[in-house]
């Protein structure tokens, strides 16, 4: 489903992401796992259409995302590391956007919002400004809408930080209720080695933007000599802090919230 | 044609949504009309050049639908903070259609705001007149009121062409600013919305005309009150302004989708 091969991006001097290739099986749940800066963003970024690579070829779906464009986003359903919901609009209108920018006609349109919105629990707040939603139900509603337009793929970028235990256990039951239902291929990344290990039939372990270690928890276990994925994951990385500097949209939000405050 | 609609849509639903915001939009404009209006009236009248408060109508409401239309553009600053212009930017459909909603919803806008600063006008004492020589009769002219509509459409889309190229390159919050004090306000306050541009020295006068604006305030003055700045037959006035305006918003439309068209994240 998804295929990537020698996969590089370089900034200046600084390379994100060297020669990376793997592949990713129609239905199957992928985990990227990595410390800060270790390029999982970057690669998500190239694999969605928004970063175009240095060096290397992707395929989804059999489309090169760079070649097809068009034919590939119909294919993939994306939750950013952000949230990328407009405030000021309903739950419902959000849904209604994304629809009618994936052309889905009105009544599949209409059907497929209600149910999942109904799945999601969102669907008594359907008419509500999403900016009055907590962190939990805006991540939902993005999850929800990931998965409107039926994509083959859903990229989800650290999709459960800042969630609290409950609707981070919520949460991926109902991934991995749809994962089973629709057979919709999913590539995740996470900070969270718990999640990985429940939820992914297969993880990547990516550290200085090269992918270190590929395979199913417990080979990746039994790989390192570990008891527990967490402690395959430091085997695999080193115990070093990573640190990341502040982006633009960093900045420009902290600003954004002093500015809101007063 | 579905993701041009549901852009423009949205533009539009913020706009009769945040009514306090519209109104105080509103604010300044009214102030720029009233305040310098009535203040510089005498002088102005003084000058033999009639009324300030005729003269600055067409200006303020120019003024209203340059603020609007390009603030609508830069507001896209926001949607890349918020993070909904990445939702936009992986739909599969063309970018050019997404960016072409974006800025027709917020010309729309912007003209709905140019029609309600009319409207205060209108209250505050503006009529639209005929030319007229000093010392004669001064006739009502209503019929020029859907004629200036079409410059209040022009102006509109030209800025938030424009916005929109600049909402595409500018990240934070600082680019704003500078856009604000070394763009924006210059646009303002070289256009004529506020003094004649005739008998100006001529350096000033071609720095005048090298802004857009410029033709936007000349042809709904030139409409609304029969005052031209050029010194062609009135037609041939209009008609230049109009095909600038045109022009204009072809260009700034044409690099406002090569901009978004690249943009990545």
């Amino acid at each position: 489903m998804i295929r990537v091969e020698n996969l590089t991006k370089t900034f200046d001097q600084f390379t994100a992401v060297k020669d990376i290739s793997f592949q990713v099986d129609a239905g199957e749940i992928f985990a990227f796992l990595g410390p800060n800066g270790a390029g999982k963003t970057t690669t998500i970024k190239m694999l969605t259409t928004l970063m175009r690579p240095t060096v290397g070829r992707i395929h989804l779906d059999g489309f090169d995302p760079w070649v097809k464009q068009r034919e590939a986003r119909q294919r993939f359903g994306i939750v950013f590391q952000d949230p990328s919901l407009d405030g000021e609009q309903t739950a419902y209108e959000n849904m209604e956007l994304h629809g009618i920018l994936y052309h889905l006609p009105k009544r599949v349109r209409v059907e497929r919002i209600e149910q999942l919105l109904k799945l999601f629990e969102l669907w008594e707040r359907r008419n509500d400004y999403v900016k009055t939603f907590s962190g939990g139900m805006k991540r939902r509603l993005e999850i929800a809408r990931g998965f409107l337009h039926t994509p083959k793929i859903l990229f989800l970028d650290e999709p459960t930080l800042g969630l609290d235990p409950q609707s981070r256990n919520q949460l991926w039951t109902h991934v991995k209720a749809i994962n089973e239902s629709e057979k919709t291929t999913v590539f995740l990344t996470t900070h969270y080695m718990d999640e990985a290990d429940r939820v992914a039939h297969r993880i990547a372990i990516m550290d200085h933007g090269a992918i270190v270690a590929i395979g199913t928890s417990a080979e990746l276990k039994a790989k390192t000599n570990t008891e527990s994925l967490e402690a395959a994951f430091l085997a695999l990385t080193g115990e070093s802090l990573r640190d990341e500097s502040a982006s633009s949209t960093d900045n420009l939000r902290r600003f954004a919230q002093m500015w809101q405050k007063r | 044609m579905g993701a041009i609609y549901i852009m423009w849509l949205r533009e539009v639903k913020r706009y009769f949504r945040s009514k306090a915001q519209l109104i105080v939009s509103l604010g300044q404009p009214t102030l720029y009309l009233l305040a310098l209006g009535f203040g510089f009236g005498p002088v102005f009248a003084k000058a033999g050049a009639g009324s300030y408060i005729q003269f600055m109508a067409p200006g303020v409401v120019g003024m209203t639908v340059l603020f609007s239309s390009i603030f609508s553009g830069m507001a896209m600053l926001w949607d890349r903070q918020f993070g909904f212009l990445k939702e936009t930017l992986v739909a599969p459909v063309p970018r050019l259609h997404i960016i072409l909603g974006r800025t027709l919803g917020g010309a729309t806008v912007a003209s709905m705001q140019g029609l309600l600063m009319l409207i205060v006008c209108l209250v505050a004492g503006f009529r639209p007149v005929y030319a007229h020589a000093p010392g004669t009769a001064v006739e009502h002219n209503w019929l020029a009121i859907p004629v200036a509509v079409i410059f209040i459409l022009l102006i509109a889309l030209v800025f938030a062409a424009l916005g929109s190229s600049v909402g595409s390159t500018i990240k934070d919050m600082q680019g704003f600013q500078v856009l604000m004090n070394f763009m924006v306000m210059p646009i303002f306050f070289l256009s004529g919305a506020l003094y004649p541009l005739k008998g100006q020295s001529k350096v000033f006068s071609w720095i005048t005309h090298a802004d857009p604006l410029t033709y936007g305030i000349d042809g709904l003055r030139g409409v609304l009150i029969g005052n031209w700045q050029f010194n062609f037959s009135s037609q041939f006035n209009f008609a230049l302004d109009l095909g600038l305006l045109v022009a204009l918003a072809a260009l700034f439309l044409g690099t406002s989708a090569w901009l978004f068209s690249r943009i990545e994240v």
